[in-house]
Formats: C-alpha cells, structure tokens, sequence
C-alpha cells in the first residue's frame, strides 16, 4: 500500500505541470485501447490458469486416496472370489474402507452410456471393489502380489496411472495461463514504451524549450509518465470490467465438460482481476519513465 | 559568474570559434557584434551550456561545465536569464504561462507568484496580452515576453541574443531601456546585436564595453563606436 502512494500522488498529478506538453488527440485513445484488450485478454488467461488450478487440485483430492479393484471371473466364482478380495483388503495396511459395488450403481454408472434399461445382472460385467485408502497410503505392489494370490481374476487400480498425466496436463494449462499473462504484460509495456517513444518524438520541441528554461529531465519525463500511467489505468479498468462481464456471462456447461465448464471465477478469485488496473498503471509507469529518461538524454 | 577561458568550438569538424576569454562580472554590460554567422549565438550558447566547448574550459557560478551532470546544467540555467534569438516559446500556451514557465519547472508555487508575474508583465508593457498565445504576439512583443521570462527567476546573468532583430528603432529603444534597468539593478548583462545605433544609444547610458567576433577570435571593439 505504502508503495502505491506515490503511484496515487502522481495520478492527481498537476494540471499546470501536465499542460506543458500539447494535449495528443486521437493516440490517447489508442493508449486507452491497449490497454482495455490487454486487461480483457488477461482477465480470461486469469479465468484458466485459475480454472486449470482448480481442476489439478480436484483431481489430485478426489482421487489420490481412492483405488479400485476389478474382479472377472466365472459366474460362480464370482461371489466367493469378491469375499477373498475384501478379506485380503480388510487385512492390508493403509486401505482404510473396501466396498463392493452393487448391481443398482453399477447400473447407474453405465447407464449414460446404454439407458436404463441394460440387464447388468446378464452381462459379463466385472465386479468393482472400492477401496479407500487411510491417510499413509498402502503398497499397492504388495497388494497386487496378495490379490494374485488369492483371486487370479482381479486388478488393481490405484487410479495413478491416468491420474498423474491429467494432473500434469492441468498443471501444464496452469502454467500456460501464466505465460500467456506474462505475455500480454509484456506486449503491453512493448506498446506503451513505443507510444511513449512516438510521444516524445513529436514532442521534441516542447522538450529543448523546457530543458532551456531548466527543467529536469525528471521533471518532463513526469509529464508523460502522468499520461500515459492515467490512460493505462482508465483503459485496463474498462477491459477488465468487460472481461469480468464476459466471464460472468459464460454459458455454464455441467460438471462432466472438464476444464471449459470450471472456466470462470469462484468466490474470491473474483477480487484477483481486480488487481488488473493498478499492474497496467505500473507497468506504464515503468515503460514510460525508462523510454523517456532514455529518449532525453540524447537532448542537451 | 561566468567564465570562458581559452574556449574553442567547431561544428562537426568546422572550426567557428578559437581561443576565446570572457568573464562576465556583476553588474557588467557587455556587447557583442560581428557579422551573420561569425558565431555570436553559439558563444551565448557556450555561456548557458547548451553547448559544450570542443576545447577550453567553462565556468559557471564557479562551476566546472566539464563536470555538471544533466541535472546540475538544468539548475545552473535557472540562474542565467536567457533571451533566444527565435524567442522558444510553447506555443500552446498563452503568454502568461510561457513567461511563468521558469517558475513550473523550478518547482516553485507558480500561483503564489502571480502578483509578480503581473508586476513583470506590466514593466515589458504586456498586461493586455496575458492570454494571447505566442504566434498570435507581434515579434516586438514576443521579444519583450521573452526577456519578462528571462528575468521572471531573477538571475544574475541575462543573455540576450538579437533582443531586438525585428522590432522598430522605437521598439529597440525601449528593450533597451528595460535591459539598461536591470544592469542598474546589478545584473550581469550580454546582448549580441549588429545594430551599431543600439550600441551607440546604450553607451550615452551605461558604461558598456563592445566586444566582436573576427575570425574567430574576440576582440575588443569601441574606438570606432
Ligand atoms: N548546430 C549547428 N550545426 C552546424 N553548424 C551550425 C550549427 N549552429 C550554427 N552553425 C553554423 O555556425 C555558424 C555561426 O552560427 P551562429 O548562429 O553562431 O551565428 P551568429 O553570429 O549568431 O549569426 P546571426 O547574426 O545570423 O545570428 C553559422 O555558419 C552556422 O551555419
Ligand atoms: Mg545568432
């Protein structure tokens, strides 16, 4: 907060002092403009690196202590090869619950996929055995080699397989999100620092007077800093609100889209584009106090 | 105050000036003439540092230019009163501002001024004209807002470069008159002209000594005069 303060005072700024470089017409607006796309860009980059966040973290809660074990075997084995399943799986350290699924959910997982009326009790389905493991964890090569024992037909799966690659692939979406913001800031401050550039250019009369009548070069570079940091923060609010209304208004895809239906913002993540307007401000300042403190000292 | 001892320079290898003293004293009245182009502007220069001299050294309040900073040569002008040959106005803003100017960029309450600079404005005869923007001024009074900007920080030192190229005899006389004011207040002045009648009219009044530039030299004139 303390280091914003300057920011604020610099943004009040002083008329008198503002007015000794022409007003710029029409280029402001193109300042202004940047600045608005760049915050609407950054508002959906923000929208799925926090989206992708959210999913990596899901996935790894959900499913990191939960492992299944999938029983085939012959019509009449069937029953007594589950009871010796959940028996060694009652007698494993670090599986904290195991549970048979029953004929109902088994019906109620598949039937997305072939409606409701699937004879489960005439296919050759594979028992599901859940098993939830306690905080430690379990060995799930021990395990293996035990249920190999006793039941030749079941499988464990410890969901690592396929849950790791997700979880990088979301972290990977994370991580682009972040470049891609990364990016946009940087184009920004590309764009003010070239406008700055324009700015003193054509300002280059203006600027010998001043130096004439003394002023520092702190002093001019004030002047278009003041400029340019004001439409950088009155362009980002704007792209930001548009971005927020945008993201706000994104149609909600149920639970099983993945990554697009999680897309927006929840609770507080709606606070974190709020910091949008203040970052362009300074990165306008940055861009345009180095540009032109460069630019003036090749003037005498 | 200021001080150029042995100075030399050339433009891009074209050497204009060489071997060049000069110290401005307080309360001293200086004249320098010589023909278009012989340098007369880039000697004033030299005395405000808007160039640097190739050779020789200059002193300003003191100070070595050789070893002034960027901000160091910005507070070192507020205190040398300058009149531009071309004037060097904002030409978007009005006069008032233009002349105030020197205040803004010293950081100083402009606002807290105001009784000044309306004092200053009404000595140079400009009362009238506060809010007229530069190109809308006529070049005798443009002449007299430069010099009400050039003494508007009250310096030491004014440098005045053709204070009266375009104006009138009687215009002349009355810049003049405003000049002669200030060298009896005790500031240093240094007018480069080729009016020889100004010069004349200015020593029935002061005791000023005439310097010319000739071959790139400076030599001291005034038998003729
Ligand atoms: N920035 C520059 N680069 C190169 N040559 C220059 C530059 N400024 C001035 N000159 C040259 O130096 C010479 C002296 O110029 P200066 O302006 O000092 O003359 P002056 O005595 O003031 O002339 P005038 O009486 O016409 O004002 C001129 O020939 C001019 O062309
Ligand atoms: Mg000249």
């Amino acid at each position: 907060m303390r280091r914003l303060a300057p920011l604020a005072a610099l943004l009040a700024g002083d008329a008198r002092a503002d007015r000794v470089v022409p007003p710029s017409g029409f280029t402001a607006q193109l300042t202004r403009f940047t600045a608005g796309a760049m915050a609407f860009l950054t508002v959906f980059a923000l929208a799925l690196s926090l989206a992708a966040g959210r999913l990596a973290d899901h996935w790894d809660e959900a499913l990191a202590r939960t492992a299944t074990v999938r029983l085939s075997a012959a019509e009449g084995q069937m029953a007594a090869q589950t009871e010796a399943i959940l028996e060694v799986l009652r007698t494993t350290p670090g599986v904290a619950a195991a549970r048979a699924i029953t004929d109902e959910e088994q019906r109620a997982l598949l039937e997305p996929w072939f409606g409701p009326d699937l004879p489960v009790d005439t296919l050759p389905l594979p028992r599901l055995i859940e098993v939830t493991e306690t905080e430690a964890g379990m060995d799930a090569e021990a395990l293996r080699f035990r249920l190999a024992g006793e039941a030749p037909g079941a499988v464990l799966d410890d969901h690592s397989r396929w849950r790791r690659p997700l979880i990088e692939a979301a972290g990977r979406l994370r991580l682009l999100g972040w470049l891609a913001i990364g990016l946009i800031g940087a184009a920004m401050a590309a764009m003010i620092a070239l406008s700055a550039h324009a700015a003193l250019a054509a300002n280059a009369r203006v600027i010998a007077v001043l130096r004439l009548v003394g002023a520092r070069d702190a002093f001019i570079a004030r002047a278009f800093v003041r400029r340019f940091t004001r439409r950088a923060l009155e362009g980002a609010a704007a792209g930001m609100a548009l971005g927020m209304l945008a993201v706000a208004l994104l149609p909600r895809a149920d639970a099983a889209a993945g990554v697009l239906a999680g897309l927006g913002f929840r609770g507080t993540d709606w606070l974190v584009p709020l910091l949008l307007p203040p970052i362009s401000a300074a990165v306008a300042l940055a861009a345009t106090r180095i540009t032109a403190m460069r630019v003036l000292k090749g003037i005498t | 105050m200021i001080e150029l001892e042995d100075v030399s320079h050339s433009y891009c290898g074209a050497q204009l000036l060489s071997g060049i003293s000069l110290r401005l004293q307080p309360g001293s009245f200086h004249f320098l003439t010589g023909p278009s182009g012989a340098g007369k502007t880039t000697l004033l220069k030299l005395c405000y540092a808007e160039l640097r001299p190739t050779r020789g050294r200059v002193r300003l309040f003191g100070a070595e230019l050789a070893g002034m900073d960027r901000d160091a040569v910005a507070r070192t002008r507020r205190r040398i009163g300058v009149v531009h040959q071309d004037c060097q106005f904002l030409d978007h803003l009005p006069l008032a501002e233009n002349v105030s100017l020197p205040l803004l960029v010293a950081g100083r309450d402009v606002a807290a001024e105001a009784e000044n600079l309306r004092e200053l404005l009404a000595w140079v005869g400009l009362q009238a004209q506060t809010d007229a923007l530069p190109p809308q001024l006529s070049g005798g009074e443009r002449q007299r807002a430069a010099l009400a900007r050039a003494v508007i920080m009250d310096p030491d030192v004014i440098l005045a470069d053709e204070p009266t190229g375009n104006v009138d005899w009687e215009m002349s006389l009355r810049i003049l008159q405003l000049l002669v004011e200030l060298n009896r207040m005790g500031k240093a002045i240094l007018v480069a002209t080729h009016d020889l009648n100004l010069i004349r009219a200015a020593k029935a009044q002061v005791a000023a000594r005439v310097l010319r530039i000739k071959e790139q030299q400076l030599q001291q004139a005034g038998a003729e005069l």
